[in-house]
């Protein structure tokens, strides 16, 4: 983090930091996470910042809050060049890069209705490939049905 | 041809484009035998003792039927039920178990149902080979195998023709595999004829653009039909639309008639159709020169005895 943004907001003593956020994904990331600002959580948002790797860049960080797999996975999808630090007593104690594999599994829904994967009472788990990463695109193992970045925003933050 | 033959050997038949070429052509080789036999009367028994479940979900007379010739032409018993009786056999039982009962009885399983991705389902659900006769709008596999076997049959290879699919591209899974069964092959155009509402979904577009086939997008058959040696017409099905104002708006957009072929096509192109047609081929069509679609409603039998022979492992005895 470079000084300037040190000034926006202070360092956090444990928690998580989400860095590298794709510049306006930062709220997206947080209904992601299900934070509304009503869990008492201290959160902090920066959006807009200059980062060397992406141009522009949202940072989310939040005290006592450790994220679990499948929030990570659903992060990749959204903000795939996000970086997750964990903060312990200031210091960040791990730093890892988000990672999209190449099939995702059971984490959305196709969007065709008729889709196998959408009938009631069938315990058959969603898979898409994924066909391109930015923009994301991904495609029903089952039905082909060619999923859209809006479509995945719009799923993961409505759910 | 070993190699190719002994990859056949109990597999999964879900998309046309889970195989090569080099397999489509061992299997037109098959079912060229057993369009000999089935000439002669005499069809060798090579599946004596094997159960072919027919599961069909939703009503299917033709496909069903030729399924079931096939099958027993070879010897073969079968199982199955069709259409009503599907649904109720299906009632307060999920498609997986179904699948797995009729698993534990028979030695393999054709699957119908409106549902896309319900073949590709049941094949990791069964542990017997699982044969695709019609998901929702998405794959119709052996569908595909015969027309492109009519096609090598009528004009001695499927390469190098120009070729035209006329109708419901969006919802029609006749059409859509045979689109993508050409992608296999190397045609020298293809053009894909709909209205508006019923273009080709974009995934198959994406196959057609990654496979490198020329294809060109048309909205109407009078502008293309001048160049094309195969026109495959289909028809218009309103129960595969969400939405019933859609169907209203797009019924009866296309025709091709005696009067159209003789005054616009080149004398070498045919007609071909996976049937039952609506009202999209006039009747005077059919005893032209132009009219392909019968000869391709024989074929169904002997590529679908080829498929089963291949399949099950009668075909190497
Ligand atoms: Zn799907």
């Amino acid at each position: 983090m470079s000084p300037g943004e040190a000034l926006l907001v202070r360092k956090i003593r444990d928690g998580t930091v989400i860095d590298h956020i794709p510049a306006g994904r930062a709220l997206v990331v947080l209904r992601i996470l299900g934070i509304t600002g009503r869990e008492g959580l201290r959160v902090a948002v920066v959006m807009n910042v200059e980062s060397r790797r992406l141009g522009r860049k949202d940072i989310v960080k939040i005290e006592n809050r450790h994220l679990r797999p499948e929030e990570v996975n659903k992060i990749a999808l959204v903000a795939p060049t996000a970086t997750i630090n964990i903060v312990r007593d200031y210091e960040v104690v791990e730093k890892k890069r988000v990672e999209l594999p190449s099939i995702v599994e059971g984490i959305l829904k196709c969007t065709n209705p008729t889709c196998i994967t959408r009938k009631p009472r069938e315990p058959v788990k969603p898979r898409f490939r994924v066909l391109s990463r930015r923009p994301l695109r991904l495609q029903c193992m089952y039905c082909g049905t060619i999923v859209s970045e809006d479509d995945v925003v719009k799923q993961l933050i409505g759910g | 041809m070993g190699s190719a033959r002994a990859t056949w050997l109990g597999r999964d038949v879900i998309s046309i484009l889970d195989f090569s070429r080099d397999m489509l052509e061992e299997l037109f080789l098959v079912a060229d035998e057993m369009d000999r036999f089935l000439r002669s009367g005499r069809v060798p028994r090579l599946l004596e003792g094997k159960l072919v479940a027919l599961a069909f979900f939703e009503p299917s007379t033709r496909t069903r039927l030729s399924f079931d010739t096939a099958a027993k032409r070879l010897g073969a018993e079968t199982i199955g039920f069709s259409g009503e009786e599907g649904t109720s056999i299906a009632k307060g039982e999920n498609l997986a178990d179904t699948v797995r009962m009729l698993d534990s009885y028979a030695d393999a399983i054709v699957i119908r149902h409106k549902y896309e991705g319900s073949a590709l389902y049941a094949a990791e659900v069964a542990e017997h080979p699982v044969i695709n006769a019609g998901d929702g709008k998405q794959h119709h596999p052996t569908q595909a195998m015969l027309d492109l076997y009519t096609v090598r049959q009528l004009f001695g290879s499927v390469d190098g023709l120009v070729y035209g699919v006329l109708g419901d591209l969006r919802y029609g899974r006749a059409a859509t595999s045979f689109i993508l069964g050409l992608t296999l092959f190397r045609p020298k155009k293809l053009y894909l004829i709909s209205p508006p509402l019923l273009r080709a979904r974009e995934e198959v577009l994406e196959v057609l653009r990654q496979r490198g086939i020329v294809f060109e997008e048309a909205g109407s058959l009078e502008e293309v039909i001048g160049g094309l040696d195969v026109l495959y017409v289909t028809r218009i099905q309103r129960e595969r639309f969400p939405d019933p104002s859609e169907y209203e708006k797009v019924k009866g957009s296309y025709r091709v008639t005696r009067r159209l072929l003789e005054e616009h096509a080149k004398p070498e192109l045919r007609v071909m159709h996976p049937l039952p047609r609506v009202d999209e081929i006039s009747f005077d069509v059919d005893e032209t020169k132009y009219a392909a679609y019968f000869i391709q409603a024989r074929n169904g039998v002997p590529v679908r005895m080829a498929l089963l022979a291949l399949v099950l492992g009668g075909w190497e005895k």
